[in-house]
């Protein structure tokens, strides 16, 4: 079994402040973190592995500068065997179009050289972008079955078989190999590294993928050429409210005025 | 540049033949759209039965509907909803289409986009028109809601985008209104979609919509445990007494004080009701993202500081465990 786990570095986004006099992002000094979904992607990988890890590989593979590489060597130490970052002042720009057709055409080049994929698995989306839409994009390019807002997944033969959220609980969903599955919060934590397994990981070379790499790569549709969307401008939202204070010692009195400016403002 | 494609499409998804409520709400933002570009509002249905989603879509105020009715598409999937909207855009040739931002909305999205190799842009929340460029001009929050982005995508149609569920308005209803209703015959034959419902398991004993909800109690980590959000609870009583949805911060639900389904904000719903009542919660910018479409936001918090009180209506700085009792008595008395 040949398991594929895309992932991505990004900012904590929960670790975000808003300058307050300029109303813009701070991002300076903004930890890196692994994708929090693609986390929990590798852990439902780790698992597949855990329950056969003879004949099971788990290859993870990024897009990003250079330093994406610290995230790489992250999930080598939690499960993953082998590392590509997919890296090129040409990749810049792109949107989710063009990333996901980066990734797929590297991942094609990764099987001309290693073999197939049974199974790719990515995160429901990342919490920089929140677009959720490069996992799907790239099973589109690759032509797979997708299954998407997976909590839960293992292989039965041939198939891959997931638990999918839906809106009145869940379905159970099966899919020929190979297929892509994107994955949401599980219900189990992703496991930790261990001071032994942070050492191999060290060790191990992280294979840079660049444009020239790629055999059957078109430049046109990489970085901004190739992306049928961009960004016209960006701001912070508006969090300037008129919020009519209530402040009492007696929450009786409070109560009282909250339920008297509710009813003259026909709210309640 | 672009004269042959015309009108905006709004995917109105079904899910065993009952529409989803996003696709109505986009009829909304779709009709002011589709006047300023002077073209038709068409609504889309694919389902196993379309006839009482497509008439309701008239009655919302769609100029016309296009249906794709087949045993295939009862439940969703990828494959056969990708193929059926696929050959339609082959066919009609829609300048914008708009998704409601479902699980299936994006999971349908971006299979379609890339198929069309056209922009998609996700999770919008603000949808405009730019009548010099004749773009759509698509708003969407990034960053867990700390930055808002204003896409387009001038070179390429269809224009796509998915829309996020509670924040628009459904349109009036003006029941049986007339309209056209086109029925294509697209089918996909069940052996070649590739992914197969083994079971469906309805777990959830009443559905928490949340996104439809006129008022919401919400409560968070002040709320301390589980017992705020059961019978005899402050938020419990508190929406009974509103006749309000239970909704809870993502600290409750973490700390599993209450289910996932209640959960507002960036990793859960987005909500839009007409009041919304955050008890105890702080106001982290991820659950402001989720009550963006909230007009009044009544916020009961011990701190003065919290950022909750930034994005509040009225702003009652106190113990909810005090407060709300008392506001209980009131609500009761004038029963």
């Amino acid at each position: 079994m040949r398991i594929l786990v895309c992932v991505k570095q990004v900012p904590d986004t929960t670790e975000i402040k808003i300058d307050p006099v300029k109303n813009t992002l701070i991002r300076e000094g903004v930890p890196s973190i692994v994708n929090t979904f693609d986390a929990y992607a590798l852990e439902i990988a780790a698992r597949i592995k855990d329950a056969d890890p003879e004949n099971t590989t788990i290859t993870l593979l990024s897009m990003g500068p250079d330093q994406a590489k610290a995230a790489l060597t992250e999930c080598l130490s939690v499960g993953g065997d082998t590392a590509y970052l997919c890296s090129d002042r040409k990749f810049g720009g792109s949107d989710t179009l063009a990333t996901s057709y980066i990734l797929s055409e590297a991942i094609k080049q990764i099987e001309r050289k290693d073999g197939k994929f049974d199974v790719i698995f990515c995160g429901k989306q990342a919490i920089d972008g929140d677009t959720g839409q490069v996992g799907p994009e790239i099973g589109a390019h690759l032509d797979l079955p997708v299954l998407t807002y997976v909590t839960e997944a293992s292989i039965d033969g041939d198939e891959v078989v997931v638990k999918r959220e839906s809106d009145q609980g869940y379905d159970i969903i099966s899919a020929k190999l190979p297929a892509l599955v994107t994955v949401n919060k599980t219900a189990f934590e992703p496991r930790y590294a261990t001071l032994k397994s942070k050492r191999a990981a060290k060790k191990k070379e992280i294979n840079v993928i660049t444009f020239a790499d790629m055999e059957s790569i078109d430049e046109a549709k990489c970085g901004l050429k190739g992306s049928p969307t961009n960004v016209k401008k960006t701001y912070t939202p508006n969090r300037t409210y008129n919020c009519t204070m209530i402040e009492d010692e007696d929450p009786k009195v409070e109560a009282t005025k909250l339920a008297d400016l509710l009813k003259e403002a026909k709210v309640l | 540049m672009f004269e042959n494609y015309k009108n905006l499409w709004v995917f109105v998804e079904t899910e065993e033949n009952v529409a989803k409520p996003v696709g109505y709400e986009l009829l909304n933002p779709g009709r002011r759209l589709a006047d300023k570009m002077g073209q038709k509002l068409i609504a889309v249905v694919v389902a196993g039965d379309a006839s009482k989603v497509a008439q309701d879509c008239l009655n919302y105020g769609a100029d016309e509907v296009i249906t794709v009715e087949g045993d295939e598409y009862f439940e969703y999937s990828s494959d056969a909803y990708a193929h059926a909207l696929h050959t339609l855009v082959d066919k009609y040739l829609p300048s914008v289409i708009l998704i409601g931002a479902t699980n299936n909305g994006r999971d349908l999205g971006p299979r379609l986009a890339c198929e069309l190799k056209t922009g998609l842009t996700a999770d919008c929340t603000g949808l405009e028109y730019d009548e010099e460029t004749q773009n759509m001009v698509w708003t969407r929050p990034a960053f867990g809601g700390n930055l808002m982005a204003m896409i387009m995508c001038p070179h390429t149609r269809p224009q796509l985008g998915t829309c996020r569920p509670g924040v628009f308005k459904r349109p009036e209803f003006k029941e049986g209104t007339e309209g056209t209703i086109i029925k294509e015959d697209i089918h996909m034959d069940p052996a070649q979609i590739r992914t197969k419902i083994r079971e469906r398991v309805k777990e959830v004993a009443e559905l928490v919509n949340l996104e439809e909800a006129d008022i919401i109690v919400a409560g968070g980590r002040a709320c301390g445990g589980p017992a705020p959000y059961q019978e005899g609870g402050v938020i419990y009583e508190l929406a009974e007494a509103l006749g309000a949805t239970v909704g809870a911060s993502r600290a409750a639900v973490d700390a599993g004080w209450i289910a996932h389904a209640h959960q507002v904000g960036q990793t859960g719903k987005t909500v839009g009701p007409r009041v919304y009542v955050a008890c105890g919660i702080s106001g982290a910018i991820q659950h402001l993202a989720g009550i963006t479409g909230a007009e009044t936001v009544i916020a009961i918090n011990k701190d003065p500081e919290a950022p909750i009180f930034g994005r509040a209506t009225y702003g009652v700085v106190g113990d909810m465990f005090k407060v709300i009792p008392e506001w209980l008595k009131i609500i009761n008395a004038n029963k």
